[in-house]
Parts: C-alpha cells; sequence; structure tokens
C-alpha cells in the first residue's frame, strides 16, 4: 500500500468516512458454485433508481471505493447505466464476475467507462474442473475468453482463485495462466460459512497441510519467510485497546441488493436498510455499527492474550458466524498455525476441551504443539 | 501563455473530497494524487467550457489576495503538471463533455 493510500485510510478512519462499499447488485447467478454462500432467488432487488439514490449518498458521505458483485453482475439489465452512473460521481469502480457474459461490445464499454479493474472468478485451468464447481457447462471457455477481451481493451483484470477440496492442485497453473494472460492473481484458501448461517459448505476447505504448503509459497504470499514468522507474542495492554480489528464498520462496509446494510460482505450483522433509512444515519448511528467500532482487542475474549495477537489475521464477521464477534474466529486461528505453527490460544482451550475434562493453564501460554498438527486442526475445524 | 486555454478533469479518474483534501486516482496506473487547496480549485472548476483566466479571476482572486497575472502563471504551471500525471486535459479550445466526463467530486 502506498504512503498516501495509507494516509487516506488513516484519515477517513480518523472522520469515520465508509472509504470503500462493496454494492452487490443481485444475488441471481448464471452459475451455481458447490462452495458459494449464497441464495440465487430475487428477493425483491433494488430498482435502478433506488441505486441511483443510494451511490448519490455514497458519494456525499465519501465512498472513494466501489465494488459492484454479486451473483452475476451482468444479469441486470441495468448494469451499465449503474456502471457509467457510479464513474460520472467519479468512484473509483472494480466489478466483480464470472466473464461468462463479457463480449467484444461489454469489454470495450467497460474499458470507456474507466473501470479500474476487474475481478473474475476462476477455479481451475482445467475446463473440467473449473465447471464441476461452477455446474455450468462450457464456463470455463467463456470466462477465459471474457477475461482475454477485457485485457484486449486494456482493461485491468484479476483472477480470484477460490481454493476448496475439488481444485487445491491446479493453483500452480492458474497461476501461470494469469501470468500467460497478463491477469493479476490472487489465491483465497477461505471458504466462508452460507449468509444464513449454514456451515455445511466449510467441509470444502483445503487440509491443513495444504494451507500451510500454500502460505510458505512466496509466489502466492510475498515474502514467505516474513509472511510465516513466528509471532511475537499478545500486543501490550496500550496497543491492544488501540488496535483495531479490521475495516470491517470502520471505514468499509456492504450493501446487498435489498438494502441491507451490513459491516462486511464476510459479516452478516444486520445494520440497517438503505430503502427505510438514509445510508449516512445507517452509517453514523446504527447501534450494530457503532457496537462493532467499539471492539478493540483488547475486548475478544481468548485473543487478547493470544501469541498471534500482533500478526492475527482475525475475521470478526468470521467470528461473528461462528457465534460470537468478540470471540475468536477458529478459521483464522487455523491459518495462524497453518502459517507460523504457532496454535493460537483459541485452538489450544480447544483441544484442550477435546484431551482434558478441565481446561488447564497451558491456554493462557500458547506453546508449539509437537505432533500431527493436520490431524488435530481438521478436528478442531469440524 | 494563451490566456484563453481550457482544462477539463479526464474521464478516466476517481476522485473524491477526503477530510477538505482532494484525493485522485489516476485511470491509467492507479496512482494516487492528493491535491493541496488551489489545485482543487482548479479541479472542480474544470469544466472544459470555462477558460483557465476567467477559473482563476472567479475561484482564486476572489479568495485570496492574490496578483492575477501571477495566479494566471501558477494556475497554468499547475494545469500543465496535473495533465502530465493524466488527471487533467488541456486545450486551446473549449472541450465540451462529450458525456463521460465526471462530474465535480462532492
Amino acid at each position: 500500500m502506498s504512503g498516501l493510500m495509507h494516509e487516506m485510510g488513516a484519515k477517513a478512519l480518523k472522520l469515520g468516512i465508509p472509504l470503500s462499499v462493496q454494492l452487490d447488485l443481485t444475488y441471481r447467478c448464471n452459475e451455481r458454485c458447490v462452495h458459494c454462500y449464497l441464495d440465487h432467488d430475487d428477493h425483491g432487488e433494488m430498482t435502478t433508481a433506488e441505486i441511483r439514490d443510494l451511490l448519490d449518498q455514497l458519494a456525499a458521505a465519501g465512498v472513494f471505493f466501489l465494488i459492484l458483485s454479486g451473483g452475476e453482475i451482468f444479469l441486470r439489465k441495468d448494469l451499465f447505466d449503474i456502471v457509467e452512473y457510479a464513474r460520472k460521481l467519479m468512484f473509483s469502480v472494480k466489478l466483480k464476475t464470472n466473464a461468462v457474459m463479457i463480449r467484444k461490445a461489454r469489454a470495450k464499454r467497460i474499458a470507456a467507462l474507466g473501470v479500474e479493474s476487474v475481478q473474475i472468478s476462476l477455479y481451475s485451468h482445467r475446463a473440467e474442473v473449473h465447471d464441476a464447481i461452477t455446474k455450468l457447462p462450457g464456463s470455463f471457455r467463456r470466462t477465459i475468453e471474457g477475461a482475454r477481451l477485457l485485457r484486449s481493451h486494456g482493461v485491468r483484470v484479476s483472477f480470484a482463485n477460490v481454493l476448496m477440496k475439488h481444485n487445491v492442485d491446479d493453483y500452480p497453473e492458474v497461476q501461470a495462466l494469469a501470468a500467460e494472460l497478463g491477469v493479476e492473481y490472487n489465491v483465497d484458501a477461505t471458504i466462508t460459512p452460507m449468509m444464513d448461517g449454514d456451515r455445511s459448505i466449510l467441509g470444502l476447505n483445503i487440509a491443513s497441510a495444504e494451507l500451510e504448503q500454500i502460505f510458505h509459497n512466496s509466489t502466492l504470499v510475498g515474502n514467505a519467510e516474513e509472511f510465516c514468522a513466528p509471532p511475537s507474542g499478545p500486543l501490550a495492554q496500550a496497543d491492544a485497546l488501540d488496535s483495531l480489528p479490521c475495516s470491517a464498520g470502520h471505514t468499509a462496509c456492504y450493501v446487498s441488493p435489498y438494502g441491507d446494510v451490513f459491516p462486511c460482505v464476510q459479516f452478516p450483522l444486520p445494520s440497517g436498510n438503505v430503502r427505510k433509512t438514509r445510508f449516512l444515519d445507517i452509517w453514523r448511528h446504527s447501534p450494530q455499527l457503532q457496537e462493532v467500532r467499539a471492539i478493540t482487542l483488547a475486548d475478544l475474549q481468548g485473543c487478547s492474550s493470544c501469541a498471534h495477537g500482533g500478526s492475527c489475521s482475525r475475521c470478526p464477521g468470521l467470528a461473528y458466524m461462528e457465534g460470537d464477534m468478540r470471540g475468536p474466529s477458529t478459521q483464522d486461528c487455523e491459518k495462524s498455525f497453518a502459517r507460523t505453527g504457532v496454535p493460537s490460544a483459541n485452538l489450544l482451550r480447544k483441544q484442550s476441551e477435546k484431551t482434558r475434562p478441565e481446561p488447564d493453564a497451558a491456554a493462557a501460554s500458547p506453546q508449539p504443539l509437537p505432533g500431527n498438527r493436520p490431524v488435530v486442526w481438521m478436528a478442531v475445524q469440524s | 501563455m494563451n490566456a484563453n486555454r481550457y482544462i477539463a478533469r479526464a474521464a478516466n479518474v476517481a476522485a473524491r473530497m477526503i477530510g477538505g483534501e482532494m484525493m485522485i486516482m489516476s485511470g491509467a496506473d492507479s496512482s494516487l494524487y492528493s491535491l493541496n487547496e488551489t489545485a482543487s480549485i482548479l479541479w472542480q472548476a474544470a469544466d472544459g467550457v470555462t477558460p483557465l483566466a476567467q477559473i482563476v479571476e472567479q475561484h482564486i482572486c476572489a479568495e485570496y489576495a492574490v496578483d492575477p497575472a501571477t495566479a494566471l502563471r501558477d494556475a497554468a504551471e499547475l494545469s500543465e503538471e496535473l495533465a502530465r500525471q493524466g488527471i487533467l486535459l488541456l486545450s486551446e479550445v473549449p472541450l465540451p463533455d462529450p458525456g463521460t466526463r465526471p462530474k465535480a467530486a462532492p
């Protein structure tokens, strides 16, 4: 992140400005991905006029980065009206799509509108694997064609490569394909629960040993040695009080196709609806968002004394879906463990509960675990 | 220097006033810029059809105690710099909005 970008984020945080908003335009989709966290019915999407009004409100609130996602955004017939309006309001617009419906004219229009970037979901370099995940025959061929067309019109494109049991071995080839197409590559090794709380799809998550391998791959994480360095220990109390869990609800939020506002797309805490209340009133005065903002690392049960305190990538939304937004996110604890080999206080506590009738003092002083880590932590995950 | 120079906001940028500071992201390479107060005034007024001299007279000389000739020279240099960064268009003739040009940022 550039220094100026960091400064802008810090200023937005200080002033309470929602710098970044993800707006899902629809949950409808032409694919039926096995790991998707959404239902695909239309429960009453916002109209074009409602979205234009919302965009006016977002611009007035100071939103700089606007992510338009779904569902599949190209199923909205008014997509280009919305993008054009957003660009006139000078948002930095990023689109998330499967690119199946992008042909030459659409690629040309996206380029002409000055869209910042297009993120495309790609699961494999093998058509049969990709299509088996999306459940849309021919989707691989059409997605790649869409990416090529966007690149040929000078649009910045990135592949989002979500890893799961079906495709975990394919990422090196997807990475190579991205390089061949001049496309950025991002790997995402987290399958999240469905928005209705159903956790059954978590069974698709890759094994800990595979996660560990990914976290130690410098082509994926940058400096692997630094990324996987042992944690420096719990934060000092003063630092913990000042430390924020993440930007959700602080400088970022999510709006659903029905106008519901949440701290983040992965944090389904209903905080208001823009069909009933002006966005800025929700942003400033929603009790739910205020509660999210009030949480510091020092408040997090089981986290404030954890060895990973200073470097944890805990997602408050995943913690919320696990049952307590002030608690740990076991999925992130597992990631920290795969990254560093040092179990979190939460994992130690869970292991202790499994093996002993009463908790012991080890939970308060995390130490590396000997033995077969993958087996231990996959058991925790279930 | 041509006093009838025209300036227009480039179409492929993102911009927003954040805490009184105009932040602009170039569409060409995603570089982020922060404009000072005077540059922000020029950017906001850059509608493509108002001559730079008139913008300076109405928006800068009216606000600041500054010699008009000096203000115009400084504004012209600043406009050239912003044009080099790809976030402003310069022209010797008016640049009517083709319909794709962004509004002034809130």
